[in-house]
């Protein structure tokens, strides 16, 4: 029988009948995911609920961009649009319209709003989640500028700061999500200083596409694996590159992980260190292990302590639980005794590591 | 006019017919026409598809070349005739496409090359399963074998990727209404290529592939912009160096691919070796000669550079090289599980180098199985 195929545990399982749950009840969700402003996302989010409607479909639009370029006003007046409800200075949503309404499909484009005092919720995408309880079908659009946790990330590349902001949670609890990938216009050549401040101009914009398109892919393994599961396949497609780093107190770590972190980083993949629980350690064992746990951390790497009486076993288990594709590993330094009883477990490690692929580094 | 500029090319990816990537490709054409620009289609794939085939209206289509070939007439880009017209921008549909035995070029891509050489720009489509160094994750995915592969390096120089995106929910909801394929050929492609999972997968691995040459071309960009602010030199320093042991086995073509793949990700310097006892293959049985020729080949068509070393044994030899040329990774094959008799002599040699080669990194890659899908 294939090693790949583990069996389940009672925690895969419980989730398997919770993804189960949860993709009934709520209403769908999709978002469309931009870059920038400008890259055609309206038209693309309202030509989507031309089709719906000429297909027979009941939709609605919840929302609009403030300004709307003329193609795109077209395309609104052939549809029905339940305009945003006037509260204070700004504007929110109309909710109860959109809920009596009931439409099967509802468009917001423009999903990062906060909404004024006195709306039913703070912001607008926890309107779209009232919609969603309701199970209204919602199609959202965002730009990645306004995602909480890479705000920093976006401010670091465009200069401007951002206010308004949906967490990645939210986009990550879509059935589907879709880029709308355009790259930068070609800066024309006109003065130097003009083409000089367009090249920038396309370097920004370059970066939040590389941005958009790697969190568009994070929330596409979610799905898979939530798919997968839902299916009870517990093995993963490697799609994704997953680095383990395996540690022990009196090895060399510190290329290893630092290695293993510029391969993730380049490779956009994910990276774990772990390091298989052993009963009596000494003191300064110890305090090795938690200087390069420290280091882990340090580099944003998940850490994992294993149990187990063969580390072989207990590492590759691990890997193969968790969709691990690549296996760091260092020269082992014991000999004598040990590995004339056991064999060296690096040698081990590579019998065993069918699938992975394994990299062993000097010591 | 620049004739001695080369031309841009535009490569718009997606992960499986239907996307859209032809549909969004003829889309531009329009645009660029609209704006006055001299375009034309060098090559068009209609798959029946309605939405695609009324796209094609209103642009210039240079017509199809007759080849013949086993008593069967085939039509293939008439690369003569696109050169001879010249125009600014030529769209070319199925960048992958290998053209019919008797044809100038192997390769579409090759013909693309010439038309980009003559200076057009060229815009053209393909999806992610065809891209060399993915061969083995697609293999994982789909459990098919893609032959018709483009070398990595021929995306790289790509002036722009584009994805061209659709959730596979969509894109299956469109296979149903039989817009990709006629209804019959959908129902079988369902139960195939496209069910959910794969979709997924897929659409995965084109998403981050994506990403990763948005990135590439913003890290070299942005070297080119230093490198001129400081007076035309400073080239950046690799590093890292890659070696990787060529032998007879079926098992070196993923280890190249694997390996070139690092080398491309981590601006790597890759090369290729193998060791024979008379310092060239003539003293080897005919099967083991030709496994290792193609394999020295394959390495070369990805951009690898390849020698052969002299020796006896491999291990001492191969490591011996490494140290010698500051290798630091040097990449190995592990040995597949095969029935009795074992391959003792390749786990064997894993481990010689893996005993010998404490001073360097070594990676031992693996085979990905094909995954079994719900």
């Amino acid at each position: 029988m294939p090693p790949e195929i583990a069996r389940k545990t009672p925690e895969q399982l419980l989730r398997e009948v919770q993804a189960e749950e949860g993709a009934a009840a709520k209403g769908h969700l999709k978002i469309v995911l931009g870059y920038a402003s400008g890259v055609g996302k309206s038209f693309r989010m309202l030509d989507e609920a031309r089709r719906r409607r000429e297909r027979g479909q009941d939709v609605v639009v919840g929302a609009v961009q403030p300004k709307v370029p003329p193609e795109v006003a077209g395309l609104m007046q052939r549809l029905e649009v339940i305009p945003l409800k006037p509260l204070g200075d700004g504007s929110a949503i109309d909710v109860d319209a959109l809920l009596r309404r009931h439409p099967a499909v509802c468009f917001i484009d423009g999903l990062a709003y906060d909404n004024p005092p006195g709306a039913r919720h703070p912001t607008r995408w926890q309107d779209v989640e009232e919609l969603r309880a309701y199970g209204i079908k919602v199609i959202a659009s965002i730009n990645i500028q306004y995602v909480a946790e890479l705000r920093e990330q976006v401010e670091a590349i465009t200069g401007k700061h951002v206010a308004q902001t949906v967490p990645v949670s939210f986009l990550k609890s879509a059935d589907e999500i879709e880029i709308v990938d355009a790259p930068a216009e070609e800066p024309l050549g006109r003065s130097p200083e003009e083409q000089e401040s367009a090249q920038k101009r396309a370097q920004r914009l370059s970066k939040l596409r590389e941005l958009a398109l790697v969190l568009a892919a994070d929330v596409v393994d979610g799905q898979l694996t939530e798919y997968l599961q839902r299916h009870g396949v517990h093995q993963q497609f490697g799609a994704h590159e997953r680095i383990l780093v395996c540690i022990t107190p009196r090895a060399n770590a510190t290329d290893m992980m630092e290695t293993a972190q510029i391969m993730a980083e380049r490779f956009h993949g994910e990276l774990v260190v772990a390091y298989v629980n052993q009963p009596q350690i000494s003191a300064a064992d110890q305090s090795a292990l938690d200087e390069k746990l420290a280091l882990a951390r340090k580099l944003g790497a998940r850490i994992e302590i294993l149990e187990g009486e063969d580390p072989v076993d207990a590492i590759l288990q691990f890997a193969r639980n968790a969709g691990i594709t690549q296996l760091f590993i260092g020269h082992s330094q014991r000999s004598g005794l040990w590995s004339r009883i056991r064999g060296n477990p690096v040698d081990q490690l590579l019998q065993r590591s069918r699938g992975l692929d394994v990299r062993v580094f000097p010591q | 006019m620049a004739e001695s500029r080369r031309g841009k090319l535009k490569i718009y990816m997606g992960y499986a017919a239907g996307v859209g990537k032809t549909y969004q490709m003829l889309d531009q054409a329009h645009e660029m026409k609209a704006r006055g620009v001299d375009i034309v289609v060098g090559y068009f794939e209609p798959h029946g598809r309605q939405d695609t085939i009324a796209k094609t209206d209103g642009l210039e289509l240079i017509p199809r070349k007759k080849v013949e070939y086993r008593g069967s007439v085939f039509e293939e880009m008439d690369t003569d005739a696109i050169l001879a017209r010249h125009p600014q921008v030529c769209a070319v549909d199925e960048f992958p496409h290998t053209n019919v035995p008797g044809s100038v070029r192997g390769k579409r891509w090759e013909d693309v090359e010439v038309l980009l050489e003559a200076g057009m720009d060229v815009l053209t489509t393909m999806n992610i399963q065809h891209l060399e160094s993915l061969n083995d994750h697609v293999f994982q995915i789909t459990g098919i074998r893609v032959r018709e592969t483009i070398p990595d390096w021929v995306v790289q120089q790509a002036g722009e990727v584009v994805m061209i995106d659709l959730t596979p929910r969509a894109l299956l909801h469109r296979l149903q209404r039989g817009v990709v394929y006629g209804r019959e050929k959908a129902e079988q492609a369902m139960q195939n290529f496209f069910r959910e999972s794969t979709l997924v997968a897929l659409r995965e691995l084109a998403l981050r592939e994506t990403a990763h040459e948005v990135e590439h071309r913003t890290v070299v960009d942005g070297r080119d912009a230093q490198r001129q602010a400081a007076g035309g030199s400073a080239i950046p320093r690799a590093p890292h160096k890659i070696l990787v042991l060529v032998t007879a086995e079926p098992e070196t073509a993923m280890v190249i691919r694997r390996a070139k793949r690092v080398g491309d990700f981590l601006g790597a310097e890759c090369f290729a070796v193998t060791v024979e006892t008379a310092g060239d293959l003539s003293s080897l049985p005919e099967a083991g000669r030709e496994a290792i020729e193609r394999h020295l080949n394959f390495a070369r068509n990805l951009h690898i550079e390849t020698r052969i070393l002299e020796g006896d044994e491999i291990a001492p030899v191969v490591v011996d090289f490494a140290r010698r040329n500051q290798v630091t990774q040097l990449f190995l094959a592990r040995p597949q599980e095969r029935p009795w008799p074992l391959p003792l002599f390749s786990r064997d040699l894993v481990q010689k180098i893996v005993n010998i080669a404490k001073d360097m990194q070594i990676v031992i890659v693996a085979a990905r199985d094909p995954l079994a899908h719900p």
